[in-house]
Parts: C-alpha cells; sequence; structure tokens
C-alpha cells in the first residue's frame, strides 16, 4: 500500500500544484502589501507602509461600516432564528420540515436575483444601513437557522424542560434559561458563520449599497479597478486580518462545511 | 380559559411568527415581484423575456458561455477535488491540520478578492509572468483577463467547497473492499477506476450539481476579471444598470435563480442519500 509509483507521485504534483495555486496568491498579496512599487519586481523601491495609510485614510470608513452590519445580522439572526429553530423542534415534523425548507430556500437563491428583487420592492430603504441588513439576514439567517436546528436535534431537551416546567418554570423561563443555555456553542458557531458570510458579502450588498452605504467588500471591488496592485494588497490583507481569524475559530470549533455562499 | 396545548401552539406559532414574516416580506414578496417584472412587456403579460434570453444572439451566447464555463469548471473541480480528498483523508503528512485550514480560507473570500487572486497569480505584473520574465526574458501566461483567467478563477473558489463536501464521503469508503481488489491483483490505477470510483459516484454527482450551480451565479469574481465576456450574472447588471432593461434583468434574475435552485436541491437530496 506505501509503496511509492509512478502515479503516486503524479497524485503529489497534481496536489503541489494546486495548493500553491490556492494558497501563495494569499501570501503574495500580503508581502505585496508593503512593496514600494510592484513592477517587475517588488522591491526594487524598498519596503513601506505607504499603502496601509493610504487604505486606512479612503476606506476606513467601510471597515467600520461592514463590522456594524455584520454585527446587526447577527444580532437579528439570533433574535429571529433561535426561536424560530426551537419552535419547528417542538411542531409537528411534518410542516415543520417544509416550514424549515421554505425558511432554507434564501441560502439556495443567488444574491443578485434577491438584490434585483429587494430594489423593485423596498427601494425606499435605498441609502439606509437597514437596506444592506435586510438582504444580508434574508441571506445568512438559514445558516443560524441550520445550526441551531441540527444542536436542538441532538439535545436531550424534553427532559431538561419537563424538569423545569414541574418546578415551576413559565416557557419564556424554560427557553431562556433551559434551551438556549444548552445551544450555546450552536449559536457561537452560527454567529461566526454569519459573521464571515456577511463581512464578505459582495454580490447582494453591491447592488443595494450607495456611496455612504459602502461595505468592506465593495471598497475591495473599488480597489481592485485602480489597478494599483499595491493598495489593493493592502486592502485585502487588512479584510484577511478580519476574517482569517474568524475561519480558523470556525475550523476549530469543527464544522468545517461554509455553505451557501456566492462569489 | 384556552387549554394547555391551545396555549402550546399558540407561543410556537409565536416564536414562528417573526423569522416567517420578515421571509415573506423581504424574500418571497420581492421574489414575486421580480417574477411578474420579468413577465411584464408593452403588450401585455408574455414570455418574451425569456424567450429573449434564448434568441438574442447577445444573450443566447452569454447563457451558452455560461453553462459551458460552468460545465468545463464542474468536471475539472471534480478530479482534482478527489484526488485532493482522498490525500485530506488518507495522507498523513506533518502540518496536515494547518493545510487543511489554509485551502479552505478561499471559502471565506468574497468573489471579487477570488478575482484578485488571480490578477496576483496572472495580472500584467503577477507573480507567474514576472517569474517567467526573469527566468526566460519573456513574460508567460499573463491571462487573468482573458477566458483562461476567469476558468482558473472559477477553479479557485470551486476546488476549496467541492473538496470540503467530498471530504466526508471519502471518510466512508469501505477500505476493505479496496485491499480486497488489490489482493487479487487489481493495480492501484484498475481498483481507483472499479472500486472507489462506483462508490463515490453519488458524492460526485452531488458535489458537481453543488459546484455547477455555484459557478452559473457567480457574480463578484466574473465582475473583476470580465474585459469582454460576460457571463449571465455580469450580463444581468449590466442590462438593469446600463441599459435599464429591468424586465430582461429579472427574466435573467429568475432563470438563474430556478438553476441554482435545481442543482441546490439536487446536491442536497443527493448528496443526504449518498
Amino acid at each position: 500500500m506505501r509503496r511509492w509509483g509512478p502515479g503516486r507521485f503524479l497524485v503529489l504534483f497534481v496536489v503541489v500544484l494546486v495548493s500553491a495555486f490556492l494558497i501563495v496568491p494569499v501570501f503574495i498579496s500580503i508581502i505585496g502589501s508593503f512593496s514600494g512599487y510592484w513592477g517587475l519586481t517588488m522591491f526594487e523601491k524598498g519596503l513601506t507602509l505607504r499603502w496601509y495609510a493610504y487604505v486606512w485614510e479612503n476606506y476606513s470608513h467601510t471597515i467600520k461600516f461592514s463590522v456594524i452590519i455584520a454585527a446587526a445580522t447577527v444580532m437579528i439572526d439570533i433574535l429571529l432564528g433561535v426561536p424560530a429553530a426551537y419552535a419547528l423542534s417542538k411542531g409537528h415534523s411534518r410542516w415543520s420540515t417544509g416550514l424549515e425548507e421554505l425558511l432554507s430556500v434564501p441560502v439556495a437563491i443567488p444574491g443578485i436575483a434577491i438584490a434585483l428583487a429587494l430594489i423593485q420592492t423596498h427601494n425606499y430603504l435605498s441609502g439606509s444601513w437597514l437596506f444592506i441588513v435586510v438582504g444580508h439576514v434574508i441571506f445568512t439567517m438559514p445558516l443560524m437557522l441550520r445550526a441551531v436546528t441540527a444542536a436542538l436535534r441532538t439535545a436531550k431537551l424534553a427532559a431538561m424542560e419537563e424538569a423545569a416546567a414541574s418546578l415551576g418554570a413559565g416557557r419564556c423561563t424554560r427557553l431562556i434559561r433551559v434551551v438556549v443555555p444548552n445551544v450555546r456553542d450552536a449559536i457561537i458557531a452560527g454567529s461566526l458563520m454569519v459573521l464571515t458570510m456577511s463581512l464578505g458579502e459582495f454580490n447582494l450588498t453591491f447592488f443595494l449599497y450607495t456611496p455612504l452605504t459602502m461595505t468592506m467588500p465593495v471598497g475591495l471591488y473599488e480597489s481592485y479597478a485602480s489597478l494599483r496592485l499595491e493598495i489593493g494588497s493592502a486592502y485585502t490583507t487588512l479584510f484577511l486580518l478580519f476574517t482569517l481569524p474568524l475561519m480558523a475559530l470556525i475550523q476549530y470549533l469543527g464544522s468545517e462545511k461554509v455553505e451557501g455562499r456566492g462569489f | 380559559m384556552i387549554s394547555r396545548r391551545m396555549a402550546d401552539k399558540l407561543w410556537v406559532s409565536g416564536l414562528l411568527l417573526p423569522a416567517i414574516l420578515t421571509v415573506a416580506y423581504y424574500f418571497i414578496y420581492p421574489m414575486l415581484v421580480l417574477g411578474l417584472t420579468s413577465l411584464h412587456s408593452e403588450a401585455g403579460p408574455s414570455i418574451v423575456h425569456y424567450t429573449d434570453i434564448l434568441t438574442k444572439p447577445r444573450y443566447r451566447e452569454s447563457l451558452f458561455d455560461t453553462i459551458f464555463l460552468s460545465v468545463a469548471v464542474t468536471l475539472v473541480t471534480l478530479a482534482i477535488s478527489t484526488l485532493l480528498s482522498m490525500v485530506l483523508v488518507r495522507w498523513e503528512f506533518p502540518l496536515k491540520k494547518l493545510y487543511q485550514a489554509l485551502i479552505t480560507f478561499p471559502l471565506s473570500f468574497p468573489g471579487v478578492v477570488v478575482g484578485f487572486m488571480i490578477i496576483i497569480l496572472f495580472g500584467r505584473t503577477g507573480v507567474i509572468p514576472n517569474v517567467t520574465a526573469q527566468l526566460t526574458g519573456r513574460p508567460l501566461l499573463r491571462i487573468a483577463y482573458t477566458n483562461g483567467g476567469l476558468f482558473l478563477a472559477y477553479l479557485y473558489f470551486s476546488i476549496p467547497k467541492v473538496t470540503m463536501t467530498m471530504v466526508g464521503s471519502v471518510h466512508k469508503l469501505d477500505m476493505r473492499l479496496e485491499e480486497a481488489a488489490r489482493s487479487l491483483g487489481a493495480t492501484p490505477a484498475v481498483t481507483f477506476r472499479r472500486v472507489v470510483l462506483p462508490a463515490l459516484s453519488p458524492a460526485l454527482v452531488s458535489a458537481g450539481a453543488l459546484c455547477f450551480a455555484t459557478s452559473m451565479s457567480a457574480f463578484g469574481t466574473a465582475f473583476t476579471l470580465a474585459q469582454n465576456i460576460s457571463v449571465l450574472p455580469v450580463l444581468m447588471y449590466t442590462e438593469y444598470t446600463l441599459s435599464f432593461q429591468i424586465e430582461a434583468a429579472s427574466a435573467m434574475a429568475i432563470t438563474l435563480g430556478v438553476i441554482t435552485l435545481l442543482f441546490n436541491y439536487a446536491y442536497r437530496t443527493i448528496g443526504e442519500r449518498g
């Protein structure tokens, strides 16, 4: 089994090539963000932090705005998604799976289609940060719902709830003091997923933003269009500072599937 | 007095209601209006904007280009991801966890960043052209803004996604079957073709459906790289913003939505069975 035939070397070659293709540009982008001038070589004009200063001056508002949008999206997803997941776990299995499917549909629809639909019906929100939050909530709530529903299915809550009820706890108390603490990990995992999705969302946001409500990915697009690799790299590196720790944490917590992301 | 069962039902419905109303008002209602717009024409309701996608040369070309690109990306991605997922499951090497994390990171990139990664590799002063210019005196593979660049960009987001969906299925493969085949004298290649591939085929079909859906609806990546080719999502955007053809754009949006919904459904149902 462990003999290294020519086939195995071919596999190794392909794997190395593909891995380099995926990983190398990320590091080049980080290195290049310090380049004084990115021409045929990167460092003939030395190292600089100039591009970071430039990006901060021109785009720091997009970073702050993205963080606000992502935080609001997570909060609304929790407030809407956790009670809904709990209710679905209590309901009759036939219509509750149907409803779960229905609530999950937005994740399977391209962001640009949702955006074009939102523009035609809720354009009065245009220019408001809420417009973007609405788009992100529609698109990310299924992820929160799925994470919590899965946890509720495995947690043995019925007995605990009964015990709590027999001690006089009302429905609301049971939800907050018994159910939520037991699915806390799923809520955290779902929140991390939603944060990552929201911070990186471009397709939907691009249709809904105005110059005053520009998020990080939209700003990134603008900086790439300027064709200055140094600036694009510095901005991208700042973006990675936000999303890569989140991704690492998601992986650490063990959910490796990142679904529902459109590119 | 309402009974306890009644109260339970009310409580459960009350918990569901905010989520359902939100989805109804901000998703279902807008999608219905999108559908109505796509059927709107000056002479009353008609499907002319859908038939236009198939008959107007510019639209049809874009549709076929997008389908062709997505099929090609799906096939190449499946081949590469099968290898990668088998390596991830079966090979042991140092820093494997870190390696897995590194090749999964692109999953968190927006499409525009994926496009930028291709510009960094294959752009005018990209890594590959620069290095080959140093070595051979001539820059090679300055293809970021060509069809080839777009193809590579789609591979860039597809490979991590498909690999991660296949890892679970590779885990479930029964290695005893392969050992049996080997002990009966089958070469590794034959074992792979006759034992591994058939066992993986539901996973391949399911992951392929996901990959196709993702490629068909990709927007940001193509938007960053596209110069003269225009995939359907980008065409939809230009028809809406530059040509003010909101009915045509809506028909394209619905078409894309139906395609991705169907393929996402195939991905989930086949994936659950496999």
